[in-house]
């Protein structure tokens, strides 16, 4: 793990909980009964020369220069692009084709969303849940585990986290300790960004703090070791026994959090069994991590080299508004996927059963036909229909919660250091969220605290 | 000026409870729901205006009376 603070304590190892049952929900590593192995095998590819028929968000070159692959793709005439990695990709580039395959639920499954070298398998929790419902669910079971959710995550649910979440980072930003204007370099990607959700979303749950960089050895095994080998992923694997290891917790001390109240809730009169549990539990633990720490790194990427956004929010702090959707759109962090559910053309590409499809939102974020000038940031930029949470009835469940963090996570950052700059280097992260990794910058103007 | 919500296009993406909380509230699924019925006041355009071109699932319509 290169990701992790080379201070911080190393990472645990999660032991194998007692009478352990390999559970069905997430990714098993292993096997073909919850999990196939697609016929890919990377070493047979190169680095990506044309991304139009060899695509791959995988390849290292991808993140960092990912606004410019899609420009050169949609002016090239490419509204989709195609791969044969991953046992056969597409990726929609455009607004419209993105918007289309989001809102087909006929044609393309959510079955799994995150591309690597395996498929669900014919034993994994069949469609329409799927191992992580509800980003893995298809209607009708999509709409039923969605409403279990929602309400704990309603935006007006949500407004009275935002001292806990200000108080968090204000932390943060006073263990950097003496800064000396000019000279002091920090990371704001390892030493900010990627504690912020970490530690609210395991606050929700109530999971320890102390297990912070499990969570993230977690994330990194799922979203971005997408193209290594099953049995390599131990973190896949260690991610069942914690979770498991959690329920039988909560079910022995249930508390009030959003674990005991996942083991309790009903559908239909009845409970849902501890895999749905576990699975929505995973779901919550996953996709709410990496997504904003991503969203927080790439906003502060910017406002470094931007002093003129920079004093705006100082001078203008009501413009935050719309600077916070405007860092969505241009730095939307998360591509979903979906999987062809039947042979189906599509704007004449001829998709089979089982093919993976990217979603690209933060393509479609910077289409010319839905945005004017898409490449330029515009901090108080009036219409913006960004697709950063999503389109259709997978709409990021943790949206506001998102918003949130990011908010009070520029604004906290800004206060405290009202200049700063690049750096060095920052290292982009790999596969579907897009963010930066390492991010130094360097302090030309400390606050008080 | 009228203003129609499709409730059925709606995701809860909260943009236009978040950009006019005098003609929008979010129920507790965190879905649209619409305060007005009938015209919009004059000094409240400008936001609807703004609430449906922010709309990501263009589920607000704006209706202007000439």
């Amino acid at each position: 793990m290169t990701d992790i603070d080379e201070n911080a304590p190393a990472v645990r190892s999660v032991p194998r909980p007692a009478d352990y049952v390999e559970p069905i929900f997430g990714n098993s590593p292993e096997g073909t009964h919850v999990w196939q192995r697609v016929p890919y095998n990377p070493a047979d590819y190169g680095p990506v020369a044309d991304f139009a028929t060899d695509f791959d968000h995988a390849d290292p070159a991808y993140n960092p220069e990912a606004p410019g692959v899609w420009k050169e793709l949609r002016e090239g005439g490419c509204p989709v692009a195609h791969s044969d990695r991953y046992g056969g990709m597409w990726v929609p580039l455009t607004h419209d084709t993105v918007h289309e395959v989001a809102y087909d639920i006929e044609n393309f499954t959510s079955r799994a969303v995150v591309v690597s070298v395996g498929r669900p398998g014919d034993l994994a929790l069949p469609a329409p849940i799927g191992g992580a419902p509800p980003i893995t669910s298809d209607p009708p079971f999509h709409g039923m585990a969605r409403r279990l959710l929602l309400p704990a995550f309603a935006p007006k649910q949500i407004e009275p986290w935002e001292p806990e979440i200000r108080t968090l980072c204000q932390d943060l930003l006073d263990r950097m300790g003496d800064i000396a204007p000019g000279e002091t370099v920090i990371d704001a990607a390892i030493q900010y960004a990627q504690h912020i959700p970490v530690n609210v979303i395991g606050r929700m749950l109530g999971f320890p703090s102390e297990d912070e960089a499990l969570f993230r050895k977690f994330v990194h095994d799922a979203l971005e070791r997408i193209a290594e080998e099953p049995g390599t992923r131990e973190g896949m694997e260690e991610l069942g026994y914690y979770i498991t290891t959690q329920i039988q917790d909560h079910h022995a001390n249930p508390r009030d959090d959003l674990t005991s109240y996942l083991l309790n809730v009903e559908i239909d009169g009845q409970k849902v069994t501890d895999d749905i549990a576990g699975g929505m539990i995973v779901l919550l633990l996953i996709a709410g991590i990496d997504t904003t720490w991503s969203a927080i790194g790439s906003s502060l990427w910017h406002l470094a080299q931007h002093p003129e956004d920079h004093q705006r929010l100082l001078d203008d702090p009501e413009v935050m508004t719309f600077a916070l959707e405007e860092f969505l759109r241009a730095y939307a962090p998360v591509t979903m996927a979906r999987l062809v559910a039947q042979d189906n053309d599509f704007h004449g590409c001829p998709m089979k059963k089982d093919d993976w499809v990217l979603l690209p939102f933060p393509a479609a974020n910077r289409d010319p036909k839905q945005f004017e000038d898409p490449d330029t940031f515009i901090v108080d930029r009036q219409e913006n229909r960004h697709a950063a949470f999503g389109l259709g009835i997978h709409r990021c469940l943790g949206s506001n919660l998102a918003r949130l963090e990011l908010k009070v996570a520029i604004e906290e950052f800004i206060k405290r250091f009202p200049r700063f700059e690049l750096a060095g280097d920052t290292r982009w992260s790999v596969g579907q969220i897009r963010g930066p990794r390492e991010l130094p910058v360097r302090i030309l103007e400390v606050a008080a605290p | 000026m009228r203003v129609h919500l499709d409730s059925e296009k709606c995701q809860g993406h909260n943009r236009c409870y978040a950009l006019a909380p005098e003609l929008f509230d979010v129920d507790d699924y965190g879905q649209a729901v619409l305060l007005v019925d009938g015209d919009v006041p004059a000094e409240l355009h400008e936001k609807a205006r703004l609430a449906a071109s922010n709309c990501p699932e263009f589920a607000i319509k704006i209706l202007e009376n000439d």
